[in-house]
C-alpha cells in the first residue's frame, strides 16, 4: 500500500465536510443496524410469519383446534398427510400432476375424493395443520408474557438493589445467586408440580426462574450509570431518588435489557415447550407444539409427521429470536461496532 | 491467589445454606400428603399419625429444617417412599448414569464445538464460517427432545440393519447384566465402589469385557449426541467471536508481521487467549447439560437423576426431591467455583482485581 496517499488525520478532518449530524435516535440506528444483518433479516422474516399464523390463526386454518374428524370425514385418526395440488381454481400445470405423482409415490397418497389435510390427522383425529396454526398464538403468546413478567420483575430488583447498595443489595443478589444455582428447568418442573399443572402456572415458572437473569444485567448497568457525573448532577440539584431511577438509570440501561429479553423469549419458548413435553403444560386439547409431540411420542416409528412438525415449528420460534437477539446485540453493543 | 480462591470459597458459603434452605422450601411446597403419598390405601388416621411422627412431619417448620440441616450434614437424605431404599443410595444407582451422559456430552461438545470454533474464526466470513454461523444458529434452536427422538428415528429406524444403526434407549441391551468389578476382583463391597460400578464404561474397562464396553457406547453415543448439540453450538459460537475479537489486536498484528506462519500465529498466540471466555460458557453450559438431562434420559429412557427427579416430583417423593435437588444444586455451584478458580490461572489479570 502506498503510504504517502494516506493524509493525516488533520488533513482529512479539515477536508471532510463536516459529517451531518442528525440525531436519528439510539432505537432507529440500531434497528437499521440490526437489518443489515442478514440473519437478522431472517429472523425478523420468520417472526413475521409467526405472528401473521398467530393473528390469523382463525382465518387460516381449515379446521378448528379442537375439532374431532372422526365422525365427520369417517378418518382413523393418525392418517397421514393427504396433499392434492391440483386444485380446481389452478389450471392443470404438467409440473404439479408430476409432483403430485411422486408425493403419491412417496407415502402421501390419497385418492382425490379425500378430503385434504396437509400434515395429516393427530391421535384423536383432529387436523395437525389446524393445530400447528392455533400453536402459534398459545407459543408465541405464552413465552412473550413469561418474558415480560420476568423482565418487569427482574428489572426492578436490578435497580433496587444497584441503587441502594449496601445490604438490600447483598441480600438480593445472593438470593438470585440461590436462584441461579438451581439448572432453569429442574426449578421450573418442581414450581409448576407445586402449584398444580396448567399453561398459566408453566409461564410464571419459566418467568420466575429467568428474574435474576435480568435482575443481573439491569444491576450492574446501574452499578456504572449511578457513578456518572449527570447522575451526581441530578443528586446535588435535588431531584428525588425515584426519578433519578425512572428518568436517569433506567432509560442509560435499556439497551442490555433488551438484548437480553429477546434471547430470552427464545430460551423461554424452549423451556415452555419443555415443560409441555413433561405433561405440566397446558390441558391436552390445547393446541400447544410441545403437548402436541408429546401426545405422540410413542407413535414415532408409526407416523413421524406428527411428532416432527411441531418439533419442527418449535425450532422456527427459538431460532427466529435468537437471530434477531444476535442482530440487536451486535448492533447495540458498541464494542463489536466495526 | 491462595487468598483469592479462599474468598471465593467463602463467597460461596451463604449460597450453599441458600440452597439448602430452598431444597427444603421445595420440598414442603409439592402440594399432597406425604403420608397419603407413601402410605397409598393403608394411610389410616393411625398410620399417618406414627407415619408423621416417625419422620418428624409434627414438628414445628423451624425444627423440621434444623432436623434436615443436621441430617444433610450426616449424610442422612432420608428414605424413598416409592423406591423402598435411602435416598444415598438411590443416588449411587442413578448419579452414574447422569455423570456418564453429561461427561460424554461434554466431551462431544468441547471436541467439536472449540476446533469448529477456531475454524470458522480463523477463516472470518469465508463459507466455512457461514456454514459454521448456520449450523450453530440452527443448533442453539433445536430442543432436546425434538432432536432426540429425530436422532432414534433415523438412528434406530431408518438404518435399520445397516452398520450404522444405534440402539434407541436403555443403557445396556436387556439381558446384558455386566458383573460389578469388585466382585470380578474379589474386593468386598463399599459405596464407592458400587458407584463406580455403576458407570457402565468405566466398569466393562476395569472387569475387561470389550463387548460390554462397546455395548454401553452405542446406547450413550445418541443420548450424549442429543444433549451436546446445544452447549456445543454455544461453545462453538463463542470460540468463533472471541478469536475473531483476538485476531484483531495489535500483538497478533505483531505476530504476522514478524513473519510467522497463519498457523502458528492462531495456534500459539491467538488461540490462548481466545480461550478464555470460552471456559466460562463451558462451565455455564454444565446447568444447561442437567437441565437437558431430564429430557434426554426421558426420551431415551435412562434412569439417571433427570428421570428419577421427575418421577420423585410428580410422584410426590419428598427426600428424593430434596436430596437430588440439593445435589444438584450443590454440584452446580462447585462447578461455578472450579471454572472462577481455572479461569484465575489461566488469566493473570483477574487474580489481580
Amino acid at each position: 500500500m502506498a503510504i504517502e496517499e494516506i493524509p493525516l488525520a488533520e488533513e482529512r478532518a479539515a477536508e471532510a465536510p463536516p459529517p451531518e449530524r442528525r440525531q436519528r435516535g439510539l432505537w432507529r440506528d440500531a434497528l437499521r443496524q440490526t437489518f443489515r444483518k442478514r440473519s437478522a433479516v431472517v429472523g425478523a422474516a420468520v417472526f413475521g410469519v409467526l405472528l401473521f399464523i398467530a393473528l390469523f390463526a382463525p382465518l387460516l386454518a381449515p379446521y378448528g383446534e379442537r375439532e374431532v374428524l372422526i365422525e365427520s370425514e369417517g378418518l382413523a385418526p393418525r392418517t397421514e398427510p393427504c396433499i392434492h395440488l391440483s386444485v380446481n381454481w389452478i389450471p392443470d400445470v404438467p409440473v404439479l400432476s408430476t409432483l403430485e405423482s411422486f408425493l403419491e409415490s412417496n407415502g402421501f397418497s390419497c385418492s382425490p375424493s379425500e378430503p385434504q389435510h396437509l400434515m395429516g390427522l393427530d391421535g384423536n383425529a383432529r387436523d395437525v395443520f389446524s393445530r400447528i396454526l392455533y400453536g402459534a398464538r398459545v407459543s408465541l403468546g405464552a413465552s412473550v408474557a413469561a418474558v415480560s413478567f420476568a423482565v418487569v420483575l427482574g428489572a426492578a430488583i436490578g435497580l433496587i438493589s444497584g441503587f441502594i447498595g449496601g445490604r438490600v443489595d447483598n441480600g438480593m443478589m445472593r438470593t438470585m445467586d440461590v436462584l441461579l444455582a438451581f439448572p432453569a428447568l429442574l426449578l421450573a418442573i418442581a414450581i409448576v408440580t407445586a402449584r398444580g399443572p396448567g399453561l398459566f402456572n408453566a409461564v410464571l415458572a419459566v418467568s420466575v426462574v429467568t428474574i435474576p437473569v435480568y435482575a443481573r444485567v439491569i444491576r450492574s448497568r446501574v452499578l456504572s450509570v449511578r457513578e456518572q457525573d449527570f447522575v451526581s448532577a441530578d443528586r446535588a440539584l435535588g431531584v428525588s431518588r425515584p426519578r433519578i431511577l425512572s428518568h436517569r438509570v433506567l432509560p442509560n440501561s435499556l439497551t442490555p435489557l433488551v438484548v437480553v429479553a429477546t434471547l430470552g423469549i427464545a430460551t423461554a419458548v424452549l423451556e415452555l415447550a419443555a415443560l409441555s413435553f413433561v405433561g405440566l403444560g397446558g390441558d391436552p386439547d390445547t393446541a400447544e407444539w410441545g403437548r402436541m409431540l408429546a401426545l405422540e411420542r410413542n407413535q414415532l416409528f408409526t407416523s413421524p409427521h406428527l411428532v416432527l412438525y411441531p418439533g419442527l415449528m418449535i425450532m422456527l420460534n427459538v431460532l427466529a429470536f435468537n437471530l434477531i437477539g444476535d442482530g440487536l446485540r451486535d448492533a447495540l453493543d458498541p464494542r463489536l461496532n466495526k | 491467589m491462595l487468598r483469592f480462591i479462599a474468598r471465593r470459597l467463602v463467597s460461596a458459603i451463604p449460597v450453599l445454606f441458600g440452597i439448602l434452605l430452598a431444597t427444603f422450601v421445595i420440598g414442603r411446597l409439592i402440594p399432597g400428603d406425604p403420608c397419603q403419598a407413601a402410605l397409598q390405601e393403608r394411610a389410616t388416621a393411625e398410620a399417618c399419625a406414627e407415619f408423621n411422627a416417625a419422620y418428624g412431619f409434627d414438628d414445628p417448620i423451624v425444627t423440621q429444617f434444623f432436623g434436615y440441616v443436621s441430617d444433610v450434614f450426616h449424610g442422612d437424605l432420608g428414605n424413598s417412599v416409592q423406591e423402598r431404599q435411602s435416598v444415598t443410595d438411590l443416588l449411587i444407582d442413578r448419579l452414574p448414569v447422569t455423570l456418564q451422559l453429561s461427561a460424554a456430552a461434554l466431551l462431544i461438545a468441547v471436541v467439536v464445538g472449540v476446533p469448529l470454533g477456531v475454524l470458522a474464526g480463523s477463516r472470518h466470513n469465508s463459507k466455512t464460517d457461514v456454514a459454521t454461523i448456520v449450523g450453530a444458529n440452527l443448533g442453539v434452536s433445536i430442543p432436546v427432545f425434538v432432536l432426540g427422538l429425530i436422532l432414534q428415528y433415523v438412528f434406530a429406524l431408518q438404518l435399520d440393519g445397516t452398520p450404522l444403526e444405534l440402539p434407541a434407549s436403555g443403557q445396556l441391551t436387556p439381558g446384558v447384566i455386566p458383573d460389578p468389578f469388585y466382585e470380578v476382583w474379589g474386593l468386598s463391597h463399599n459405596s464407592l465402589f458400587e458407584f463406580i460400578a455403576n458407570i457402565d464404561l468405566v466398569n466393562a474397562v476395569l472387569i475387561w469385557r470389550w463387548d460390554i464396553f462397546v455395548d454401553a457406547l452405542q446406547h450413550l453415543i445418541l443420548p450424549a449426541v442429543a444433549l451436546a448439540t446445544i452447549p456445543m453450538a454455544i461453545i462453538a459460537r463463542m470460540t468463533r467471536s472471541s478469536l475473531v475479537d483476538v485476531l484483531g489486536l495489535d500483538y497478533v498484528r505483531t505476530a504476522r508481521a514478524k513473519g510467522l506462519r497463519e498457523r502458528v500465529v492462531i495456534a500459539r498466540h491467538a488461540l490462548r487467549n481466545s480461550l478464555l471466555p470460552v471456559v466460562t460458557v463451558i462451565g455455564l453450559s454444565l446447568g444447561t447439560l442437567v437441565g437437558g438431562a431430564i429430557l434426554t434420559e426421558t426420551i431415551f429412557n435412562l434412569t439417571g437423576v433427570g428421570k428419577t427427579l421427575f418421577d420423585a416430583i410428580t410422584g410426590r417423593d419428598y427426600f428424593v426431591v430434596q436430596g437430588f435437588t440439593l445435589v444438584v444444586a450443590v454440584g452446580f455451584v462447585v462447578i461455578n467455583l472450579i471454572t472462577d478458580i481455572v479461569y484465575t490461572f489461566l488469566d493473570p489479570k483477574v487474580r489481580v482485581s
